[in-house]
C-alpha cells in the first residue's frame, strides 16, 4: 500500500556515467594536441575489452547484460585507466590493464556498486609493479620530440611496436617531468636549473600541463552538474598543496612548489575523476575530507621519497582500504542527537 | 515583506529536496462546499489512538453533530453525525489507511434535511482551563494536518511542562496539496481567533506561524490577521524546500529550538499545531461545531481539481467528481502527498480526518520507477536527508536483516519523508526497506517481550515447585524428628535438636540464594530490554506520529507529536 514517494528525480547511474565520459573529452582534445592521436587507439582498445569482459562477466555471473551494460561505469573505468596510461602503450598493456580492472577489480567483487578498490586503479597499479619500465616512459610532447611521429605511425607504434625507418625509442620519449625531477635531484642537481628545462613548462610539464588544466575545466563540470561535491577535490588539492609548501618552505632548491605538484603527474585527473568514484570512496563530508587530504599527503610523499615517481594509485589504494573505517567514525551529527 | 522575514529565508533546513509544486492547479477557485451525500459512511476511528465506543445502532435517527462514538481511553477522539439522518449499519468497512484493513465505520443514510443538534458555543475566555479541555475531548478535533493526533491530549500539558512557544504549522510542504493555503487566504481572521484560544490554553508567550515562501497571499493574509491577535502572533516566512513542514524541521527553522530526538517538543517547551487544527477549535468554541468536515483538496489528473469542505464519510468518488470528474488515464488515488502519501484501495472510502488531499494519479504524472540498481554510494541519499542519517549505509543494513546496525545507525531517528528515494541514482525504494526494517524490528522486539515475559513465569514456577517441594521435605523430617522424640523420651538429645536446626537454617538459607539468583537473573533478562525496547516503540510511534505516518494505532497511544 505505502510506496511512497511517488516521485523521483535523479539522474540515472548511465546519465551520471556519460556525465563523467563528457567531463574527460576536453582532456582527451588536449592529450591528442599535445602527445598526437595515439591516446584515441589506447581509449578505442580499453573501452573494447572493458565492454566485452563486463558482457562476458554478467553473462557467466547470470546478471542481465543490457543494463548493467549500459550503466556505463565500466566505460568510465575504461577512460580513467587508459588516461593513466603512457598515451603511446603498447596494446596487450591496454588489454591486460583494463582486463584486470574490470574482471578482478569489479566484477569477482559482484559488480556495480560492490568494489572496494577502485578498479581504474587497481588495473594501473598492476601494470605500474609488472612493467615499470613501459609505465614510465611517455612519449615526448610533439613539439619536443625529436622524431615526429603521425597518427599512423603511432598506430602501428601501439599495435607492433614498430617505428618508422631511422626512429629509435628514446626519439619519440621522455621521461616523465616527475620521474625525470626525481632523478635529476638524485644527482644533486639545484632544483631551479632543473625546472627550467625545456620538459618543464610555466607549472608543471611542458605540454602535459595542458592536459592538466583540461582535467580541471572537466572537473568544474562535474560540480557544477552537482556529480561531485567540494569536499574531494578540494581537500586532495589543498592537502597535497600545503604539504608541499612547508617542503617547499624549508628548502626551496630542493623541492618543488606547490603548483607544480597541483600540475604535475596524475594530480587533477585524482582530484576530480579518481578520487571522486563513489563505489571506492567514503560517504559522509567530514569522511571525504580525512580521505581526499590522507591520499593528498601520501601522494606527495611517494612522489618525494618513494620509488614510484607519481603515488596517485598507491595512495589511493591504500585509503580505500580504510573507507569503512572513515565512513564509521565520522558519522553526522543527526537532527535531535547531540553527537 | 518586512526585513526580518526576508532574513529568515536565509535559514534553511539541512538536506530535503523541492520537486515541482503543483500547487497553482487547485488554488484558481475558492473553497467549494460539497453537496450532501446520500450515504455517509463514517469509520469510528479516524484519528490515532484507541477505537471509541459507539453510542448509537442501526434504526437511531440521528441530528447533525450529535456524538456517534465517544473517546475510549487517554488517546482516543469521539465521532460525531456529519449530517442528519438514520443510522442505517455498523459494520466494518474498507477505510482510507496505509495498513490497507477494513475497520469499523458507521453507516449513515441522509435524509437532507442537515437538521443540527442544538448548538453549545464556550465562551473559552471565561472558563477555565480544565472545563475546556473536557470540553474538547468531545469535540472530535484531531490534528488535520495528516497525523490526526486527538488534539486535546496534546492540549492537556498537565502542567508538568512549560510551553513558551506555539508553532502553527502552515508550511505545507508536500507537492500538490493546498488546502491549508487556501484556508489561511480565505479565513485568516478565524485562524488567528483559534490561535488565541490555543495559545491561550498552552500558556504560551507567543505564536509563529511558519510558511513556506511559495504561498505569499496567504502568508500576507496571515500577517494581516495576526495584527488583529490579543497576544504575541507573528508570520515567519521559510524558504520552500520539503519537508519543512515535519513539526521537528519546522520548529528548528522558525524558533531555533532542536527538539532533541529522545524528547517532545514540549520538553523544550514548544507545541505545534496545524493552521486547519486551530480553526477547528475556534470553531467549536465559537459556535459550538464538532469536528464533521473539512478542506480536502482534491487535484492531479482530474479535469478542475480545486479544495472542497467536505463531510467526514463522504466517498472519494463525490469529491472527484465535484472535481469535473478523472481524466481517462488515471490509474489510482492517492490520499496525501506524493511524497508520504498511499494509494487508496478504490475511490468509494470515505474521506476522513485525516484526508488532507486526494491525488488522482496517472502513469503520465507518476510513472513507475524504473528496474532499480545497485547502490553507487554516490551519498546524493545522505545529502538529502534532512535528518542527516545515512540513507545508503540503512539501505545496506536493511537489505542484510542487520536489524542492529540498522538501529545504531539511528533507523528509528528516520521521518519516511522520502528525500533519499526521491533522488538515488539508482532507483532504490529506500523508503519501502526502513518502513520493513522497522516493522521487522518492532515484531522482533515484542516477540523478544513476550519470550522473555514468558520466561519470568516459568522460572516462577520452577521456583515454587521446588519451594514445595522442600517445605514438603521440611515437614517430613520434623514429623520424623517429633515421633523420634516421642519414641526416646529419655534421652532428650539436644545435639539432635541442634543439628535439625542447623539443616534447616541451611535449607532455608539455599531457598534464599536460589530466590535472589531467579530475582537476579530475572531482572537481567527483563529490565534491559523490554525498557529500553519500550522506550524505543514509543519513540517510533511518536515519530510516526509526526509524520502521519501511523500504521497501526494501537502503536501509537504513546506518541504525543503529530506532523501539523
Ligand atoms: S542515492 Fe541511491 S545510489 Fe546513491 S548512495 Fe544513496 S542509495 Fe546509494
Ligand atoms: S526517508 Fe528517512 S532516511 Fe530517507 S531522507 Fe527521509 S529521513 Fe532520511
Amino acid at each position: 500500500m505505502t510506496r511512497s514517494p511517488y516521485l523521483t528525480n535523479a539522474p540515472s547511474v548511465s546519465v551520471i556515467m556519460l556525465k563523467v565520459v563528457l567531463a574527460l573529452i576536453p582532456a582527451i582534445f588536449a592529450y591528442v594536441w599535445v602527445f598526437g592521436g595515439g591516446i584515441l587507439v589506447v581509449l578505442s582498445i580499453a573501452t573494447f575489452v572493458a565492454l566485452t569482459s563486463e558482457a562476458l562477466m554478467l553473462k557467466l555471473r547470470n546478471r542481465p547484460v543490457l543494463p548493467f551494460l549500459m550503466d556505463g561505469s565500466a566505460l568510465v573505468t575504461a577512460w580513467l585507466l587508459a588516461l593513466s596510461l603512457p598515451p603511446l602503450a603498447p596494446w596487450w598493456l591496454v588489454v591486460v590493464g583494463t582486463f584486470f580492472a574490470i574482471v578482478i577489480a569489479k566484477q569477482l567483487y559482484g559488480g556495480l556498486g560492490y568494489n572496494p578498490f577502485n578498479p581504474a586503479m587497481v588495473g594501473y597499479a598492476v601494470l605500474l609493479i609488472s612493467f615499470p619500465s613501459i609505465m614510465t616512459h611517455w612519449p615526448a610532447p610533439l613539439d619536443l620530440a625529436k622524431a615526429q611521429l603521425g597518427f599512423a605511425d603511432q598506430f602501428h607504434y601501439i599495435f607492433g611496436g614498430l617505428l618508422p625507418d631511422g626512429v629509435k625509442v628514446d626519439g619519440i620519449t621522455q621521461a616523465t617531468p616527475l620521474d625525470y625531477l626525481k632523478t635529476q635531484l638524485g644527482l644533486h642537481r639545484d632544483l631551479q636549473d632543473i625546472t627550467h628545462e625545456s620538459i618543464y613548462g610555466k607549472f608543471g610539464g611542458h605540454g602535459a600541463e595542458l592536459v592538466t588544466f583540461a582535467y580541471l575545466l572537466g572537473g568544474i563540470y562535474l560540480l557544477q552538474q552537482k556529480l561531485i561535491t567540494w569536499h574531494l577535490p578540494v581537500a586532495f588539492l589543498a592537502s597535497l598543496a600545503i604539504f608541499s609548501e612547508i617542503f617547499y618552505l624549508v628548502n626551496p632548491e630542493h623541492f618543488a612548489n606547490p603548483l607544480f605538484h597541483m600540475f604535475t603527474g596524475a594530480s587533477m585527473l585524482a582530484a576530480f575523476f579518481i578520487i571522486t568514484d563513489p563505489v571506492s570512496g567514503p560517504t559522509t563530508p567530514k569522511g571525504k575530507l580525512i580521505f581526499a587530504g590522507g591520499i593528498g599527503i601520501l601522494t606527495y610523499l611517494i612522489r618525494v621519497y618513494g620509488g614510484y615517481p607519481d603515488g596517485v594509485a598507491f595512495s589511493v589504494l591504500l585509503f580505500n582500504i580504510g573507507v569503512p573505517l572513515i565512513d564509521a567514525y565520522t558519522q553526522p551529527r543527526v537532527f535531535g542527537h547531540t553527537k | 515583506m518586512n526585513a526580518l522575514t526576508s532574513l529568515m529565508n536565509l535559514v534553511k533546513i539541512q538536506g530535503g529536496v523541492h520537486p515541482p509544486e503543483h500547487k497553482q492547479e487547485s488554488t484558481l477557485r475558492p473553497i467549494v462546499a460539497l453537496p450532501l451525500p446520500k450515504e455517509l459512511v463514517i469509520p469510528v476511528r479516524q484519528h490515532v489512538g484507541n477505537l471509541p465506543k459507539v453510542l448509537v445502532k442501526p434504526g437511531d435517527r440521528v441530528l447533525k453533530g450529535q456524538l456517534l462514538a465517544e473517546p475510549e481511553g487517554n488517546i482516543s477522539a469521539a465521532i460525531h453525525a456529519p449530517t442528519s439522518g438514520v443510522v442505517r449499519a455498523i459494520e466494518e468497512s474498507m477505510i482510507p489507511h496505509p495498513s490497507g484493513l477494513p475497520d469499523v465505520c458507521v453507516i449513515l443514510d441522509a435524509d437532507g434535511k442537515e437538521e443540527w443538534v442544538p448548538h453549545q458555543p464556550i465562551s473559552w475566555k471565561d472558563a477555565n482551563k480544565s472545563d475546556l479541555l473536557s470540553a474538547l475531548r468531545k469535540s472530535g478535533i484531531v490534528g488535520l494536518g495528516g497525523a490526526a493526533f486527538p488534539t486535546q491530549v496534546k492540549l492537556s500539558t498537565g502542567g508538568r511542562t512549560l510551553v513558551h512557544t506555539l508553532v502553527i504549522n502552515a508550511a505545507e510542504c508536500e507537492p500538490y496539496i493546498t488546502c491549508d493555503d487556501m484556508l489561511m487566504r480565505e479565513r485568516a481572521m478565524d485562524i488567528v481567533r483559534g490561535i488565541e484560544i490555543v495559545q491561550s490554553l498552552l500558556g504560551a508567550e507567543r505564536t509563529i506561524i511558519g510558511i513556506e515562501d511559495n504561498k505569499p497571499e496567504a502568508a500576507e493574509a496571515m500577517r494581516l490577521a495576526s495584527e488583529s491577535a490579543s497576544g504575541d502572533v507573528k508570520v515567519k516566512v521559510v524558504p520552500t524546500q520539503y519537508p519543512s513542514g515535519d513539526a521537528r524541521q519546522l520548529i528548528r527553522l522558525v524558533s531555533g529550538i532542536e527538539v532533541p530526538a529522545d524528547k517532545r517538543s514540549t520538553e523544550v517547551g514548544v507545541q505545534c499545531f496545524n493552521v486547519a487544527t486551530v480553526l477547528a477549535v475556534y470553531r467549536f468554541f465559537e459556535f459550538g461545531e464538532p469536528s464533521i468536515s473539512r478542506i480536502v483538496t482534491i487535484t492531479g489528473n482530474v479535469r478542475s481539481p480545486g479544495n472542497f469542505e467536505v463531510l467526514f464519510g463522504t466517498p472519494v468518488r463525490l469529491l472527484v467528481e465535484a472535481a469535473g470528474g478523472a481524466l481517462p488515464d488515471t490509474n489510482e488515488y492517492i490520499m496525501g502527498g506524493p511524497m508520504m502519501g498511499f494509494s487508496l484501495p478504490s475511490e468509494t472510502v470515505p474521506v476522513t480526518k485525516a484526508a488532507n488531499c486526494i491525488i488522482a494519479s496517472a502513469p503520465n504524472l507518476f510513472p513507475p520507477a524504473p528496474q532499480a540498481m545497485p547502490c553507487i554510494r554516490c551519498a546524493r541519499c545522505a545529502d538529502a536527508c534532512p535528518v542527516r542519517l545515512q540513507p545508503q549505509e540503512l539501505y545496506w543494513f536493511a537489505k542484510s536483516d542487520n536489524f542492529e546496525k540498522a538501529r545504531e545507525y539511528n533507523l528509528f531517528d528516520c521521518i519516511e519523508c522520502g528525500c533519499c528515494s526521491y533522488v538515488c541514482p539508482s532507483n532504490i525504494p529506500l523508503v519501502q526497506y526502513y518502513r520493513y526494517a522497522k516493522s521487522e524490528i518492532i515484531a522482533q522486539d515484542r516477540a523478544q517481550q513476550a519470550a522473555d515475559l514468558a520466561r519470568e513465569r516459568n522460572e516462577f514456577r520452577l521456583l515454587r515447585i521446588e519451594r514445595e517441594k522442600q517445605e514438603r521435605a521440611q515437614k517430613h523430617a520434623q514429623k520424623a524428628a517429633g515421633a523420634k522424640q516421642e519414641a526416646s523420651k529419655s534421652e532428650a538429645s539436644d545435639a539432635h535438636g541442634d543439628a535439625e536446626a542447623a539443616k534447616k537454617a541451611a535449607i532455608a538459607a539455599a531457598i534464599e540464594r536460589a530466590k535472589a539468583q531467579k530475582a537476579t537473573t530475572v531482572v537481567k533478562n527483563t529490565d534491559d530490554p523490554s525498557d529500553k525496547l519500550k522506550s524505543e516503540i514509543e519513540e517510533i510511534d511518536k515519530r510516526r506520529a509526526d509524520l502521519g505516518l501511523v500504521e497501526n494505532a494501537e502503536l501509537s497511544q504513546s506518541g504525543t507529536q503529530e506532523k501539523e
